[in-house]
């Protein structure tokens, strides 16, 4: 009950949860004492003053027998509640015996069931109440019933998909299994396990019924005279509204207060007694405090000076920050690095490493509440720090081609393949729809895809995994592409339909010369495609290497263990797979110095105070106080932390 | 199960997939069929044991207890009351197929002829607010939904699902006498009651689109907000589209079949929302009629336009579920 009690307070805590909650007292309350307190006056008449507007003594004004309005309203509180939560308590018990019932029935009567309940459920309930106000007869009677009745279906199946999923559990097999009778079961089992959403779902029913009542009362069909709810003051203030609008508003108002405060009441309990939102939880970077924040990378000085004209992309001091709640976060942290024309960069490293938000962040797709910093952002010599309109947008349109992770959510679904791909060509282009989609068709058949003028008019989900990649990649070979920015293209791929997209990338680099971009936490992968890898940690390169290099000449303790820790022919099955112990760095919690030294075996006092710079070796570029040197014997003993990736 | 199946096959052979493909789609359409057939025929049962189910004689209860009893026999005679049920099932059904849906107690025409002289204005009156809901819901959802995607806009947010709430709980008769009050009472500026003018529409239609509105722009915002932040958008940035071709063009299509669907049950409410702010407003339509006939007891007519109701709910559960099909393929398999 600690926990209700925790939850209670959060839903009181919400305006909108207190206000709703302060309402449904008041109805309550409300619904106990009006007639105790007004209900004389309610029915006194005073035929010397009948439909009387608004005054001291009669604040809502008097009807046509020179009754209070205000008085009836109030009184009426507690006929309109009572009639509301008759009509609830039909409609959930009609709904839990008609919503249990394939659970009770087995699986063919309970079919049945089940399909009365979905065409019922089609029906709009106000049409459910006039049917069964026809049947049931015109009055309060027939009314209850009849809006109980129509609200059953609703109620029916909610508790079936309830109950189908607790029936699921272990417990519940296991006491069927025990031989515990199918009614036994639901009553001890089943039922307290759904009752908290009945009952929160019953609440805003009552919001509804009341409402409903209201209505079926106004056009005559619910209470009768010389009764009276609300929705038949309604009924007789409707027809005076020319003479006293109270006597319609006044009612009116009761009504749609008590409704809402039902209906938000429910809705808040809903929200509060399910899962929070809170709108951080899908937030690529963790929040935290970026204090220890180094700031902006020491000038790692660009690798050689050269700004020839074969750079296409030049990245200078990098840096990529987003809000959190407790100040920003910074997972790019000064990167510096260029890709040249037809080269081949692969950038690897763990998740959280910050190599995917670089990719996005050279390719101005970052989300627009991350904020993207370098003191150099070069893309074919255009400044790609400043957004450059429509003119930037078609040069990147044409030039720059991006190939993500999973080609299964990459297309838009609703869209054929061709019309996807002929976008770009008519965007950019000024193709024609004709023109454009031959074109789609063309570029298809050159990334393999057999029968390529026929599969245009295919759906994403019509096409294989590894047939989108290839169709993605296609995308990106629409315009005339200097860069290919693919972000871990095979990770969601089948192991044979990898070597296919690897294969093809490196095809279309060899034809045209279009230099690539590829992040991938697979060394393998980057080591086979690429001519030069970077390595990436806690949001900053830590080793720049020829790709022929990293399995002989890495100087990192990082590069080496992540080289290490990919097995090959040689590799000792009996032996335990080497991994890298600890816990990559969170963005929002980087330590001061080397962030790779709470990891490290080499690590000493100065790496834990000093953060070491990225400097320019013979053959790359290194950023260890202890580059090269001979690592310590691997320590079996330590405990085992998976490299692989998670996303 | 089926999206695997069909993918395998979209790596083989031409025909074998379009054949696939064709029968997806009798699938869907012979099971679409059968639960329409399945809905009519209880509507259908469901409006004729209506009658048969009301306590007491029908006829003696229209008629009322002073009427000679020679007369109720007639009526019952002429009604077919007296038939065996079976018989007066297939009566009704035949009646049904024939279009003759029996004559009115009260007024003696044939049940058809009422119905034909009231159902246009009804009609016109849930076309014009399903259409005046849709206009305004799109547009306002995706607008929020662009303002309140992912970091942007928390108490945009909290102002518009706050007060988008509390919109859609009014239920459309109360707003439909505040309308009268305001713009009928205290301005004088429109007319209130019957459709004789087109400015008449105004308010009826009013009443009966704000809270569906309500609805269906929540609907469109947080399905916008999922679809933004889904990797085709990413995509659809990575070609670089205008930021309006991301939003309408890619993200739109994929946030509305979400609401589609809500679409048709709000089609469906809102027929039956007619019945309500038709009195409100004097609409000489269906929602009068079936009211007027209630308490008259005048049960054929309630009959009738009860199954014209229910007829006109599943059409519309059909139509939507064919356009979400046409929009969206995968909604076809994902069905069952």
């Amino acid at each position: 009950m600690h926990d209700g009690d925790r939850r209670w307070r959060r839903i009181v805590g919400t305006p909108l949860g207190l206000t709703a909650t302060v309402l449904v007292v008041a109805v309550l309350a409300m619904a106990v004492l009006g007639p105790v307190l007004w209900g004389d006056t309610a029915t006194a008449v005073d035929t010397d003053d009948i439909l009387a507007p608004p005054s001291a003594e009669h604040w809502a004004g008097t009807d046509n027998l020179g009754r209070d309005i205000l008085a009836r309203v109030l009184v009426a509180t507690r006929l309109s509640m009572l009639l509301a939560l008759a009509a609830v308590a039909i409609g959930v018990s009609v709904g839990i015996v008609l919503g249990s019932a394939p659970f009770l029935l087995g699986r063919r009567s309970g079919r049945l069931v089940s399909a009365a309940v979905n065409i019922a459920v089609a029906f709009p309930g106000l049409l459910l109440a006039l049917f069964f106000a026809v049947v049931f007869g015109v009055g309060a009677t027939g009314a209850v019933l009849a809006i109980g009745l129509s609200g059953a279906p609703v109620f029916a199946r909610l508790t079936q998909t309830l109950v189908a999923g607790v029936a699921a559990r272990d417990y519940v097999s296991a006491a069927r299994v025990a031989g515990v009778g199918r009614v036994r079961v639901l009553f001890r089992h089943v039922l307290p396990n759904i009752a908290e959403p009945l009952v929160v779902n019953a609440t805003i029913g009552a919001g509804g019924a009341l409402l409903s009542f209201a209505g079926l009362s106004f056009l005559g069909l619910g209470v009768q005279s010389p009764a009276y709810d609300w929705g038949r003051l309604l009924y007789d203030g409707a027809a005076a509204i020319y003479v006293n609008p109270a006597s319609a508003l006044a009612p009116g108002a009761a009504v749609l207060l008590a409704g809402l405060a039902f209906n938000l009441l429910g809705e808040s309990v809903a929200k509060g007694f399910g899962v929070p939102v809170i709108g951080d939880v899908r937030r690529r970077v963790r929040p935290g405090r970026a204090g220890a924040d180094p700031g902006p990378a020491a000038t790692d000085d660009h690798a050689d000076g050269t700004a020839a004209e074969d750079v296409v992309l030049d990245v200078r001091d990098l840096r990529v920050t987003f809000p959190g709640p407790a100040g920003p976060v910074r997972p790019v942290r000064g990167v510096t690095f260029d890709v040249r024309r037809g080269e081949a960069v692969g950038i690897v490293g763990e998740s959280g490493s910050g190599k995917s938000l670089t990719a996005l962040a050279v390719s101005r797709l970052v989300d627009d509440d991350g904020t993207v910093e370098a003191s150099r952002l070069a893309f074919l010599g255009e400044d790609l720090r400043a957004d450059g309109g429509a003119a930037q947008r078609r040069m990147l349109g044409t030039t720059l081609a991006m190939v993500f992770q999973d080609p299964m959510t990459s297309f838009n679904p609703t869209q054929r393949i061709g019309r996807q791909l002929a976008e770009v060509a008519t965007t950019h282009l000024g193709m024609g729809r004709r023109e454009a989609m031959d074109r789609a068709a063309e570029r298809l058949d050159s990334v393999r895809i057999a029968d390529a003028g026929e599969r245009v008019r295919r759906y994403p989900h019509e096409l294989s995994g590894g047939m989108r990649q290839r169709a993605m990649i296609g995308m990106g070979l629409m315009g005339t592409p200097a860069l290919i920015v693919a972000d871990e293209p095979t990770t969601a791929l089948d192991v044979t339909v990898q070597q296919q997209v690897l294969d093809l990338l490196a095809a279309i680099r060899a034809a045209d010369g279009v230099a690539l971009m590829l992040i991938s936490h697979d060394v393998t992968v980057v080591g086979e495609v690429c001519d030069r890898v970077l390595v990436m940690y806690a949001g900053r390169i830590v080793e720049e290497i020829p790709a022929g290099d990293l399995a002989t000449a890495a100087q990192h303790p990082y590069t080496r263990a992540l080289v290490a820790a990919v097995p090959d022919m040689a590799t000792d099955v009996d032996a335990p797979l080497a991994t890298i112990t600890g816990r990559p760095v969170e963005p929002a919690d980087v330590p001061t110095g080397c962030a790779y030294a709470a990891r490290c075996p080499l690590a000493d006092a100065r790496c834990r105070a000093e953060d070491p710079p990225l400097e320019a070796g013979p053959r790359g570029r290194v950023a260890c106080w202890h580059a090269g040197e001979p690592l310590p014997a691997p320590d079996s003993s330590r405990p085992a932390e998976d490299l692989v990736e998670t996303r | 199960m089926t999206i695997t199946a069909s993918s395998v096959a979209a790596t083989r052979s031409q025909p074998g997939r379009t054949a696939l493909r064709d029968r997806t789609w009798l699938r869907f359409a012979l099971r679409r069929l059968g639960r329409l057939l399945a809905s009519l025929w209880v509507l259908v049962t469901a409006s004729f044991a209506m009658i048969h189910l009301i306590p007491g004689d029908p006829v003696r209860g229209a008629l009322g207890p002073t009427a000679p009893a020679d007369l109720v026999a007639a009526r019952r005679e002429a009604l077919g009351l007296n038939d065996p049920l079976l018989s007066q099932y297939a009566d009704y059904l035949r009646g049904l197929v024939t279009g003759d849906l029996g004559t009115s107690l009260s007024s003696q025409l044939p049940v058809s002829d009422v119905i034909a002289q009231r159902l246009p204005a009804t009609l016109s009156l849930a076309v014009l607010a399903f259409l005046a809901a849709v206009t305004v819901a799109i547009p306002l959802g995706v607008t929020m939904g662009v303002l309140t995607r992912r970091g942007h806009g928390r108490r945009t947010e909290l102002a518009f699902t706050t007060s988008s709430v509390v919109v859609a709980t009014v239920p459309d008769f109360l707003i439909g006498i505040g309308l009268v009050y305001v713009f009928g009472v205290n301005l004088g500026w429109l007319p209130v009651a019957g459709n004789e003018t087109p400015s008449a529409y105004l308010l009826p239609v009013l009443s009966l689109a704000v809270g569906p509105a309500a609805i269906l722009s929540r609907i469109v915002r947080v399905e916008m907000v999922s679809v933004l932040e889904a990797d085709f958008v990413r995509t659809a940035r990575a070609k670089r589209l205008p930021p309006r071709r991301v939003y309408l063009g890619h993200a739109l299509p994929n946030a509305v079949t979400a609401a589609l669907t809500m679409c048709g049950l709000l089609l469906s409410a809102m027929v039956a929302g007619t019945v309500l702010v038709e009195n409100v407003f004097a609409w000489p339509g269906l929602g009068t009629t079936i009211v007027s006939s209630i308490l008259t007891k005048d049960y054929p007519v309630v009959q009738a336009i009860v199954l014209v109701y229910g007829i006109g709910v599943l059409v519309t559960n059909t139509v939507v579920d064919v356009a979400l099909a046409l929009l969206d393929p995968r909604s076809m398999i994902r069905e069952d």
